[in-house]
């Protein structure tokens, strides 16, 4: 009970932490935003990137707007925490936090909750935005939005999960951001979110369909795009099963690998 | 009846690979005291405190923190501490009210978050980020956070590091507070006159060995803290010891009338510590006449005037 209370204490000191970084605030949660608004402006003018069964057109906002939702998740879990916490570790915050009586359990309670909270917001600003300034028509049925909540919420404890194993890869706090920030870049370019995914050559097809990002993408377009263009996905469908298993493998891994690398109390180094 | 000491440390030991950092320290804290520990860079200071913290283990020897051992103690154990490390480079997102506030919460009495900051000094920058502090104020918030909880036992790594004389003075009027209300302490500092004001005893590690230990006043033996008299004349600068200067001057003055630039030098906590540290690097150095060059570091040092 301690724990929990404490952690949500941690939570809403996280949040406000995260809120008055800048550099945090701009490349983690406005990025996404900020490349749907090029994006969608930019295409604008390509004309249609399909139709939708009562014959509206599908616009770059509406195309782009899963891919981008995805990415969102992508880096409010994994760069967000990998380089929160290589620079806590490499500034002294873990060092002083073990040195009270804070529970380690309440310290990630926060740091799920901040990633929790940061990210609905920003997949509701993005949703805000593509309705709002670029006119995308959201999913009316329940199916949707049930897919839309389960992918999201197996997609956010993932990339957070991955994001703690990631913060013991930075050698120290400084580097964190040039460590992390490269690897969730080149995810984001061959998994589908700026380029459509099956105009990659295969191989590279292949290697994206590791990593859990192409997946995250592939469940969100599931939600936001007609069901015509399941037709143009890697193997012909949406694959929900596959999105399931793909980001359950990874969320396992990454719970296994925190467990293992994670120190509170790092001794003799 | 003698209450338990806080600390106890028997024949600790620590190794890092082959090579050894402290060889058999002994000593103990007793409840309510100040114990310093001096040393110059490297001596294993922060390793003592450090094992004492829980933040490292020993190769050996024995620990009992609030008797309790620090590699197995748990939340409870924490809670009646306070550590005040040596140095943080937070990101500092938070104010100096809201950061000591969030930190009072874990604890399960904490101190008056107000008070505290009172205490410190930094009322006027209560409601300011930490990260747009000065150095030293950033200090006092590391010294805030570290007294909040209300410890029975407050850890200080080289606190005034980067103060200026004003804001170490005030430091010192909050341990001594802290001091009184019956909270024990232990105190690493480089400042020999902190550690004189502060300290009911010091402790001297040097080469990762305990070189001396008793009240400021009493450290070292009682050839080392004999006082000096210098005076000058036709034969040039006269430099005696003598655990008699009075008598030696009333003589000189006797003979000679007024003695020329004369003074009476009684070693200082430093000059005294100096001599220990050096008369120990002479003896882990395997050289003859460390007494000597301990002479040579007193000598040149600055001495006070009695």
């Amino acid at each position: 009970m301690r724990t929990l209370s404490l952690g949500l204490s941690r939570t809403r000191y996280e949040v406000r932490g995260y809120f008055r970084a800048g550099d945090t605030v701009f490349f983690t949660f406005l990025f996404p935003v900020v490349m749907l608004a090029i994006f969608s402006t930019a295409f604008s003018a390509s004309g249609s990137f399909g139709t939708r069964p009562d014959g509206s057109e599908v616009g770059a906002a509406a195309f782009y707007l899963p891919g981008m939702i995805a990415a969102g998740i992508l880096l409010s879990g994994v760069q967000n925490l990998a380089v929160d916490i290589a620079l806590e570790r490499g500034d002294g915050t873990l060092k002083r936090l073990s040195g009270t009586p804070l529970p380690v359990g309440s310290y990630f309670v926060g740091k799920f909750g901040q990633v929790l909270v940061t990210s609905l917001l920003q997949v509701a600003l993005l949703v805000l935005v593509a309705r709002v300034l670029f006119g995308v028509p959201l999913p009316t049925d329940a199916g949707s939005w049930l897919t839309l909540a389960w992918v999201y919420l197996l997609g956010i404890a993932t990339s957070a999960l991955v994001g703690i194993a990631l913060s013991r890869v930075p050698r120290s706090g400084k580097s964190a951001t040039a460590v992390i920030v490269p690897i969730t870049l080149v995810l984001q370019f061959i998994s589908g979110v700026y380029l459509p995914f099956t105009q990659l050559p295969d191989w590279l097809q292949s290697v994206a369909s590791v990593f859990p990002l192409k997946w995250l993408a592939q469940g969100m377009r599931s939600v936001f795009l007609p069901d015509t263009f399941s037709a143009a996905e890697a193997g012909g469908s949406w694959d929900l099963p596959g999105v399931a298993l793909w980001l359950a493998v990874w969320l396992v891994a990454g719970a296994v690998a925190s467990l293992l690398t994670f120190r509170w109390i790092r001794k003799d180094t | 009846m003698t209450p338990e000491p806080v600390v106890r440390v028997h024949d600790l030991t620590k190794t890092y690979g082959t090579a050894t950092a402290l060889h058999g320290l002994s000593f103990e804290v007793a409840a309510g005291e100040t114990l310093g520990l001096l040393g110059p860079n490297g001596a294993g200071k922060s390793t003592t405190i450090e094992i004492l913290e829980g933040y490292r283990d020993r190769s050996g020897g024995d620990v009992s923190v609030l008797g309790a051992d620090p590699q197995h103690a748990g939340l409870d154990w924490k809670a009646r501490l306070g550590i005040v490390l040596q140095t943080s480079g937070e990101q500092g997102t938070a104010t100096v009210r809201e950061q000591i506030a969030h930190f009072a919460g874990f604890y399960p009495n904490p101190r008056d978050v107000d008070e505290v900051i009172a205490a410190v000094g930094l009322e006027a920058k209560a409601g300011a980020r930490i990260r747009s502090l000065s150095g030293g104020q950033r200090r006092r918030v590391d010294v805030a956070l570290g007294v909040v909880g209300g410890p029975e036992l407050l850890f200080l790594d080289e606190p005034t590091t980067g103060f200026d004389p004003e804001a170490r003075r005030q430091f010192w009027q909050l341990i001594r507070s802290l001091s009184d209300d019956g909270t024990s302490i232990v105190l690493t500092t480089h400042y020999l006159d902190e550690a004189a004001q502060l300290s009911d005893r010091v402790a001297v590690i040097a080469q990762g060995r305990l070189v001396a230990q008793g009240r400021p006043d009493e450290l070292g033996d009682e050839e080392a803290r004999t006082p000096r008299v210098t005076w000058l004349d036709e034969h040039g600068r006269h430099d005696v010891r003598t655990s008699a200067p009075g008598a030696l001057v009333a003589d000189l003055h006797a003979r000679g009338g007024e003695p020329r630039s004369l003074e009476v030098i009684r070693p200082s906590l430093e000059d005294v510590y100096l001599g220990l540290v050096a008369t120990a690097e002479h003896v882990a150095d395997g050289t003859r006449g460390a007494t000597d060059a301990g002479d040579a570091q007193r000598a040149s040092s600055s001495g006070v005037t009695s």
